[in-house]
């Protein structure tokens, strides 16, 4: 029934999909992919004291794609900006209990969809201090 | 929970009474058709008796059918037996951007034996035309294979005028109707055929059985060696029940073909009428008019097919796309990209091919369903109207 290569947790992720959505004036905001591969993401995040307080994300994508995206705000929610820089692809597609070989590209995605995010919240920190 | 299964072009579930009619010959009736004893005997009647059907179905005589294991094997067979058997004539060989892998891929592996392909281009809506193949036609030209209907988007090709061409310039004319045969009329006389590929199993037959129609008199060649079967052309022990549940299929199909074609045409545009009318940013992609009346695929804005299909398949619905994303190569449709899709507009691409199974309960369940589906969703996608 779930897709041959899908776990588990990936399903109930891509048919569940934690912190959909959008924040207004969001703290970092990043976007990666490119419609013609099939995959775009855009990660929204709300800070606090340097934490991710809140996190939203939109896909269009497969399976993984939005499982992946939904899998690493769940994993970046909480953390600080600086942990959240550390997630790797790694770490999203081994909390989901593995992806597809031919779907890795799409874990890749969604970390960087959220380390632009957090670099955009610190470029913007950094323009107020100065 | 709720099941519909709307993937017919895949694959179709095998018709009791084929089943039926199958089972004595796995068991009582299991004799080799090449003895010569009773038991040959009676498995050599049910072989003949098959091959009248299929021949009927086809509007053939008996003698012009090959029994194999299924359309890829015809398609290879028909294709390189005749392309081998007349290479002295000629080395060029002509067919279209849209068949199916059976067809394309052994034309490529042709090509390495020193023939030369064209591929045609299609239409927007999928069609050869003529003219193309006029166009293509050289000195040397020995074959044309083109499809009769295509498999993804339901297209149905002008055969009768591409036959008359190809007997006009003595050249052989092989067609894929894997997705026609028991679906469509078939008449090989009228298409001007000289070869025709089926499957057992897209009409409701067994899988691991198909035939190959060859015109008396065809040049071909055999493409593997052995005990000279199917008149030399096809060695191997015949496949019995798969042959039997073939001739079953075939005739219950050409019983029922007229009526059941019209009552799958009508649920198909139940479901098309919906889905165009209520579903914003959707498209049907094929022919308006000359398309199966069992096909359709539609084109969705924003989303990307394979979470479609799945969040489809959750809902007990069963279709399939032509997305980079569900493919193995990650690589879109080559059909969708030949009738001028960007690699964007065939990521939300569904095919759904309906069926026997099929209600008008089940139209209308699906088409709730992709409603559903589709607008979950696009609520999430990062894509949308500009």
């Amino acid at each position: 029934m779930s897709q041959p290569g899908y776990s588990e947790k990936v399903m109930d992720h891509f048919m569940n999909p934690r912190n959909v959505g959008v924040i207004e004036d969001p703290d970092g905001y990043g976007k990666v992919g490119n419609p013609t591969c099939g995959d775009v993401m855009e990660m929204f995040i709300r800070v606090k004291d340097d934490r991710i307080e809140d996190i939203k994300f939109r896909t269009f994508g497969c399976g993984a794609a939005i499982a992946t995206s939904s899998m690493t705000t769940e994993m970046a929610l909480g953390k600080t900006v600086e942990e959240g820089m550390k997630i790797t692809r790694q770490d999203v597609a081994g909390e989901l209990g593995g992806l597809p070989p031919n779907k890795m590209h799409c874990s890749n995605l969604a970390a960087d969809a959220l380390h632009m995010a957090i670099e955009d919240y610190r470029n913007k920190a950094a323009g107020q201090k100065g | 929970m709720k099941r519909i299964y709307m993937d017919h072009a895949a694959t179709t579930p095998l018709a009791p009474e084929v089943l039926e009619a199958m089972i004595p010959y796995f068991s009582k009736r299991y004799g080799n058709p090449s003895s010569l004893h009773s038991f040959g005997r009676e498995a050599r009647e049910a072989v003949d008796d098959a091959r009248t059907e299929v021949a009927a179905l086809l509007n053939a005589e008996p003698s012009e059918i090959y029994f194999t294991s299924g359309g890829t094997e015809s398609d290879n067979l028909a294709i390189k037996g005749i392309a081998r058997k007349n290479k002295k004539k000629g080395r060029h060989i002509i067919t279209s951007s849209i068949e199916h892998p059976a067809v394309l891929e052994v034309c490529k592996a042709l090509t390495r034996e020193g023939f030369e392909v064209t591929y045609l281009p299609v239409t927007s809506e999928g069609l050869v035309e003529i003219g193309a193949v006029e166009e293509a036609v050289r000195e040397d030209t020995i074959l044309i294979s083109v499809m009769h209907a295509n498999n993804e988007i339901g297209t149905i090709q002008p055969l009768e005028e591409i036959g008359r061409l190809a007997g006009e310039k003595e050249i052989y004319f092989h067609t894929d109707g894997v997705q026609t045969a028991g679906k469509i009329p078939v008449d090989v006389n009228s298409l001007g055929l000289d070869a025709f590929s089926l499957s057992g199993h897209k009409l409701y037959g067994p899988k691991g059985a198909g035939a190959l129609y060859i015109r008396k008199g065809v040049r071909i060649e055999s493409i593997q060696q052995g005990g000279g079967h199917e008149r030399g052309l096809r060695s191997g022990t015949e496949n019995v029940p798969g042959i039997v549940g073939l001739g079953k299929a075939a005739r219950i199909a050409e019983e029922n073909m007229a009526e059941e074609s019209e009552r799958v045409r009508s649920l198909r545009d139940r479901i098309k009428e919906f889905v165009l009318n209520e579903i914003e940013d959707s498209w049907l992609n094929g022919h308006p008019v000359k398309r199966l009346p069992s096909n359709l695929n539609f084109g969705f804005k924003y989303i990307e097919g394979e979470s479609l299909l799945l969040y489809l398949d959750a809902k007990g619905v069963a279709a399939s796309t032509g997305s980079a994303c569900s493919s193995k190569k990650l690589a879109a449709s080559h059909v969708l990209s030949a009738i001028g899709l960007s690699p964007v507009e065939s990521h939300g691409s569904l095919r759904m091919t309906l069926g026997m199974a099929n209600t008008e309960e089940d139209a209308d369940y699906a088409c709730r369903a992709i409603f559903d589906s589709v607008k979950r969703l696009r609520e999430m996608s990062a894509m949308r109207p500009e």
